[in-house]
């Protein structure tokens, strides 16, 4: 290494000639260039930018320059190193590129592969659409009531205005609970509707009162296509000032819009229950067929079996009688009431050909359903 | 009730293009619940005529009489020669008049007739049976016409085949509706035309010397009307028309006069009932039974009857149960023909009786002694004590008209006093029901439709008519109404709700569980609740077992069957058995739902007032008789819980599962589990797990008995799980968030040697309280046993994590923190540092 020498000739340093900079320089961006893989530009780049490259050990003699000399070769030396970096960062993240693009080919697979590694379950389809039906209830402004299966007879049929004798106990098939003597007069029975929590709710408070009531029921019929012993209600019930018949028409309405879907007539049927009066059936038009089977065997409908119609369930104003026997004064509240049969609806909206089907417990049955419905 | 729209517009002047459909469609919206429509006669094609039996040469030589004819009918055939058919009916002789179908037509099926050779001749039609040509199910071979009728007629218009018949489903509340005088009136009402009431009769008034009469029970039977006919011709037969309705109404023939009273019960829909007048000794007597009485029925059943039970009587006793039906010592004689003489010897004189009954006596009657019949099914909805006379005067009319008798002057009517029945109602309170303008004017005119009599203005008295015993109210009143002017044309509105309050923290608790067992795979079963002895012997539940006291059912669909569940895990082992059945062998299930759990000391549930509201006491009895019934929710499982693949190796489904799934509930419900080891039946003594909120036990998990698995044919190491979602809910619930430290973690993993016996969930508390409040995490990552553990010793592998909310832990405090730990875990559980 050479010292500051007043009478030293800058052009004397053979590692500082302009020359030998620019050779030294494209010498690296050569290198840099041919490397063909990564390995290869880092060993170019020792080469070439490393403490013992041309330009380096050329950087060093600069100190030894008389100062005048010392920013002409600065430059000449920075110029020429920042060319070297630039190409080597250049042909770096070139060849990075190509790294990337090779080891992700490399690494690719079969994304079609099936993968059942987390078993998926599934909610009862019946449980889900009761919730939907109650959640649209409970946008209403509805709570939801619930009651035990088990009910007292009192609760079932009596306070409902269908008295021991009455003709409508026996359309209802109802299975008694045994008494400690062994008889039926235990006053109990697996209630046969989720009318009883109506009851319960109104003895529960003062108006206004606005409940829905999802729940199983029990009638002895035995289990068919179309039939089963267990089956499942939703049942709402509004006692207010000023209730009518026309709000539950509305109120029906927009469940069946919020359930089924829009643009579908209902019709209503004069009907009888003893706990409601005005009674009615309601019947929604066929949305498959919208009633075009009817009279056409040409184009039987499954869903209605070509009547047009598909039966939701029954409703009415409650009977003033029932309102007394639940301590509401019938002067003042009115009320209505609806019940719904949820196996129906089902087998309806979701094209389920055989109730037995929802007993059954099959797999393979509930999981389509998956979460909600 | 089955109604022939043919017969239908005997009533009411129907617009002549309408059709049954159009009918019921009218009906339905009035309130009648029409169920079918049933087409008679679309199936039938002609020539289908009158024939006459020339000839008949029977065939022998085969399996079955056989008969060759040569049968006369007319033009018919457009030769006018006589029909050659081979008949398999023997039911005819020569001159008998009987229904032909020659070739060209068709019978239901559809069966095209066309001539053909058979028996070695040929055959060219067939004579035809009723069934064969949809009349009904008379099985008594081939239909034998009176002979008045010509050869050649046309007899699908002479057999009334083509007709329509809507069935009515009747509602309790509409006993008129079982008549066509019923449907009549409201297919009127519907149309707005005249009724022709088939009751508006001229009726000679009672006198004294009927058919002697006493009622002894007058609030059993309010009206008694006897009419007697005499010189009947025992031989005569229902003529065409009227068995036809009959027919057509699902009532089969059976002779004249029994005919009659069905036809007339339906016609007008008073239940009637003939007696021989030969056969009954003395005057009829209604009484009560006394205990213990006896009486045979008609159709042949002797019956035991009880002190409630109302009966026809005679001088030897009973002769008929009330309303339900007759005896069969006084019924009407099959007629017999004397094969010498031709003479035909049976009924000649008969009583008609025609009666109205308390309506809950006969539904007694008729549930005791499990008969239901026409009458009792009329007269528990209500018959119209005002139409008996009009009935008997009827069926008396049709036995002169057409068994040729002679009505005898005397007219036994004994009526107890009726109390005339008004009701007051608010002109306004359809309206105001409903929530639409009808206004008085339409409000009396609908009420006189359907025959009430209207007085008054604002206030209106209303007597309902004696046929409609169900309207009793204002509110039946206003249904009249209302349904008249049609549903359809109520305005529909919403009512403005108050803010609710949404789901309750229980409802949206379970959900949660619902959803979080979904989300772990478990797919939710709803199985029946009824189970029996045999569910509680699969479980192998000891014979004190507190599951085996049930609640029972009277009447349960499957005498095996009888109790409902005190567990949910019969039915779920069912589901999951079913499902292996059809080869879905991986299985996660799961159920919720109520179970039953009868009372220390059951008790008869009272029987409350309902005019009005029951006091707190009575409620609080009430009740206090019902079975607890607890909300549960169990899982089973089977087969690969994770299954095996391209991805390594799966894993079995096992007791681990079935624990994890409570604190799957668990964690739903926001509460601690603690697992404690158990033994409780149906679990595997060494594989069960008690599961605790607290101190409180709320479930079992674990592997169920291998003997358990045999008896119920499940499959080798299948899991279960049940807990009590009520124990484990707590409402009011609110997670405080925990403060977060962002300084550095400090790990430390030990591994501890202990007996085999010693549990890991006391080992982890131990080390939990040992290492203080430093203590971020704990987990266990490894368990073995074997020799480097020693012999009945295992090593538990645990990682703790600690970490201080304020400063980074130096590797002392963090080491100190895990010695203690140890130490805790030393002195609770004798656990030594493995290695050291």
């Amino acid at each position: 290494m050479s010292a500051p020498n007043k009478s030293y000739d800058p052009v004397e340093v053979e590692a500082l000639k302009p020359e030998v900079v620019e050779q030294a320089r494209d010498e690296a961006i050569a290198a840099f260039a041919a490397a063909a893989d990564l390995d290869e530009l880092k060993q170019a780049k020792v080469a070439h930018t490393g403490d013992r490259s041309p330009l380096s050990l050329a950087n060093r003699e600069i100190g030894a320059l008389p100062p005048q000399a010392k920013a002409a070769a600065g430059k000449l030396i920075g110029q020429a190193r920042g060319a070297v970096n630039q190409a080597l960062a250049k042909r770096q993240t070139e060849l990075e590129a190509e790294r990337d693009a090779r080891v992700l080919v490399e690494e690719a697979v079969d994304v079609t592969l099936p993968y059942g590694r987390v078993p998926r379950g599934a909610r009862h389809p019946l449980t889900t659409l009761a919730e939907r039906i109650e959640d649209t209830f409970v946008a209403m402004g509805y709570q939801v009531a619930s009651g035990p299966e088990v009910e007292a007879e009192w609760l079932n049929f009596d306070a409902l205005n269908l008295h021991a004798d009455h003709p409508a106990r026996s359309m209802q098939d109802t299975f008694f609970v045994e008494a400690p003597d062994g008889t039926a007069d235990s006053g109990m029975v697996l209630r046969t509707q989720t009318s009883p929590v109506q009851i319960r709710a109104m003895l529960a408070g003062e108006p206004p009162l606005y409940a829905v009531s999802p729940g199983r029921v029990y009638r002895t019929d035995e289990l068919d296509a179309t039939h089963t012993p267990v089956f499942r209600q939703v049942e709402a019930i509004a006692v207010d000032e000023g209730l009518t018949f026309g709000h539950l028409k509305g109120t029906i309405e927009v469940l069946v819009e919020k359930l089924i879907g829009g643009g579908l007539e209902l019709r209503w049927r004069p009907s009888y229950f003893p706990f409601t009066e005005p009674s009615a059936e309601i019947d929604l038009q066929c949305f498959v067929c919208r009633g075009a089977s009817v009279g056409n065997p040409d184009r039987p409908c499954r869903t209605c079996s070509s009547e047009g119609w598909i039966e939701l369930g029954g409703c009415g104003v409650v009977n003033p009688r029932v309102l007394v026997a639940a301590g509401i004064d019938p002067n003042r509240y009115s009320g209505f009431a609806f019940g719904l049969g949820l196996e129906r609806i089902l087998m309806n909206r979701h094209n389920v050909a055989d109730m037995r089907d929802m007993v059954e417990g099959d797999v393979r049955f509930t999981l389509p359903f998956g979460m909600e419905i | 009730m089955r109604v022939p729209l043919s017969w239908l517009r005997e009533y009411v002047d129907l617009p002549a293009g309408e059709t049954g459909r159009d009918v019921a469609a009218r009906l339905v919206r009035a309130g009648l619940e029409v169920e079918t429509v049933e087409q008679l006669g679309t199936d039938i094609k002609g020539p289908l005529v009158v024939g006459e039996v020339l000839s008949i040469e029977e065939l022998p030589g085969f399996k079955k009489p056989i008969r060759h004819c040569f049968v006369n009918v007319g033009a018919a055939n457009g030769t006018g020669e006589p029909q050659e058919i081979v008949c398999g009916a023997t039911n005819f002789q020569v001159g008998d008049k009987v229904v032909v179908i020659l070739p060209g037509g068709v019978l239901p099926g559809p069966f095209p007739i066309s001539a053909r050779q058979t028996y070695g001749h040929t055959s060219a039609g067939m004579i035809c049976s009723a069934r064969e040509l949809g009349m009904g199910d008379d099985h008594n071979g081939i239909i034998v016409l009176p002979p008045e009728y010509e050869a050649g007629t046309d007899a699908i218009e002479l057999l009334q085949l083509v007709d329509e018949v809507l069935d009515i489903a009747v509602t309790p509340d509409r006993g008129y509706c079982l008549s066509m005088r019923g449907v009549a009136r409201e297919a009127a009402a519907a149309y707005g035309l005249p009724l022709a009431d088939p009751a508006l009769l001229d009726v000679p008034p009672a006198n004294s010397y009927g058919y002697l009469v006493k009622v002894a029970d007058p609030v059993g039977c309010d009206r008694f009307v006897a009419r007697t006919v005499t010189g009947v011709n025992p031989g005569a037969q229902s003529p065409i028309w009227l068995q036809r309705r009959l027919q057509k109404s699902g009532i089969r023939p059976i002779s004249l006069a029994v005919d009659i009273t069905n036809y007339v019960m339906l016609e007008v829909g008073q239940p009637l009932h003939a007696y021989d007048r030969e056969r009954v000794d003395g005057p009829i007597q209604v009484r009560r039974a006394a205990e213990g009485e006896t009486l045979t029925t008609l159709d042949g059943v002797k019956r035991k009857l009880s002190a409630e039970d109302l009966l026809i009587c005679d001088n030897s006793g009973p002769i008929g149960l009330a309303g339900v039906m007759g005896g069969a010592t006084t019924e009407i004689l099959e007629p017999v023909t004397d094969p010498e003489t031709g003479v035909v010897t049976g009924t000649t004189e008969i009583i008609v009786e025609a009666a109205h009954f308390e309506p809950v006596a006969i539904a007694r009657s008729a549930k005791r002694h499990k008969l239901p019949s026409e009458a009792s099914k009329r007269f528990e909805r209500g018959v119209d004590p005002e139409a008996a006379r009009a009935a008997a005067q009827r069926a008396v009319d049709l036995l002169v008209l057409i068994a040729g008798g002679t009505a005898e002057a005397g007219v036994t009517d004994i009526a107890a006093p009726r109390p005339v029945r008004t009701i007051a109602i608010d002109a306004g309170l359809p309206d105001r029901v409903a929530g639409a303008e009808y206004g008085r004017e339409t409000v009396t005119r609908r009420l006189q439709e359907v025959g009430c009599s209207v007085v008054g203005a604002d206030v209106l008295e209303v007597t309902p008519p004696s046929w409609r015993p169900d309207l009793t109210d204002p509110y039946d009143l206003v249904e009249e109404v209302v349904r008249l002017e049609g549903y359809d044309n109520v305005p529909a509105r919403m009512p403005v709700v108050p803010p609710g309050r949404g789901l309750s923290e229980a409802q949206r608790f379970h959900r949660r569980v619902g959803v979080a067992l979904a989300g772990a795979g478990y797919v939710e079963i709803n199985a029946y609740p009824f189970v029996g002895e045999a569910a509680f012997d699969g479980l192998g539940l000891d014979a004190d077992d507190a599951r085996r006291r049930t609640v029972k059912l009277v009447n349960p669909l499957n005498d095996a069957e009888p109790a409902l569940r005190t567990t949910l895990l019969p039915g779920l082992l069912g589901a999951l058995r079913r499902n292996v059945g059809r080869g879905n062998t991986d299985l996660a299930l799961f159920e919720t739902g109520t179970v039953f759990l009868p009372k220390a000391e059951p008790k008869v549930a009272p029987r409350l007032p309902v005019d009005r509201r029951p006091t707190e006491e009575q409620l609080a009895e009430l009740n206090a008789a019902l079975p607890d019934q607890p909300r549960r929710v169990a899982v089973a499982l089977t087969g690969e819980r994770l299954p095996s693949g391209w991805w390594g190796k799966g894993a079995p489904s096992g007791w681990a599962d079935a624990i994890e799934a409570a604190r799957t509930v668990a964690a739903a419900a926001g509460v601690e589990l603690t697992v404690r080891q158990a033994q409780y039946a149906p679990w595997h003594p060494g594989r069960c797990a008690e599961l605790l909120v607290g101190e409180v036990v709320v479930g079992h998990a674990g592997e169920l008995h291998p003997r358990v698995v045999k008896a119920l044919h499940l499959p080798e190491r299948t899991s279960a799980m049940e807990l009590d979602l009520d124990l484990v809910f707590e409402d009011g619930r609110r997670v405080s968030g925990p403060p977060v430290s962002a300084y550095p973690v400090a790990t430390q993993d030990v591994a501890l040697i202990v007996d085999a016996g010693v549990h890991a969930a006391d080992v982890e508390s131990a080390l939990r309280e040992g290492a203080g409040e430093l203590l971020e995490s704990l987990r266990l990552f490894d368990v073995f046993t074997g020799e480097q553990a020693g012999a009945g010793r295992k090593s538990l592998a645990y990682t703790l994590r600690f970490r201080a909310a304020d400063r980074t832990l130096t590797a002392d405090e963090a080491s100190a923190a895990r010695e203690s730990a140890v130490a805790v875990a030393a002195e609770r559980t004798g656990a030594v540092l493995r290695g050291a």
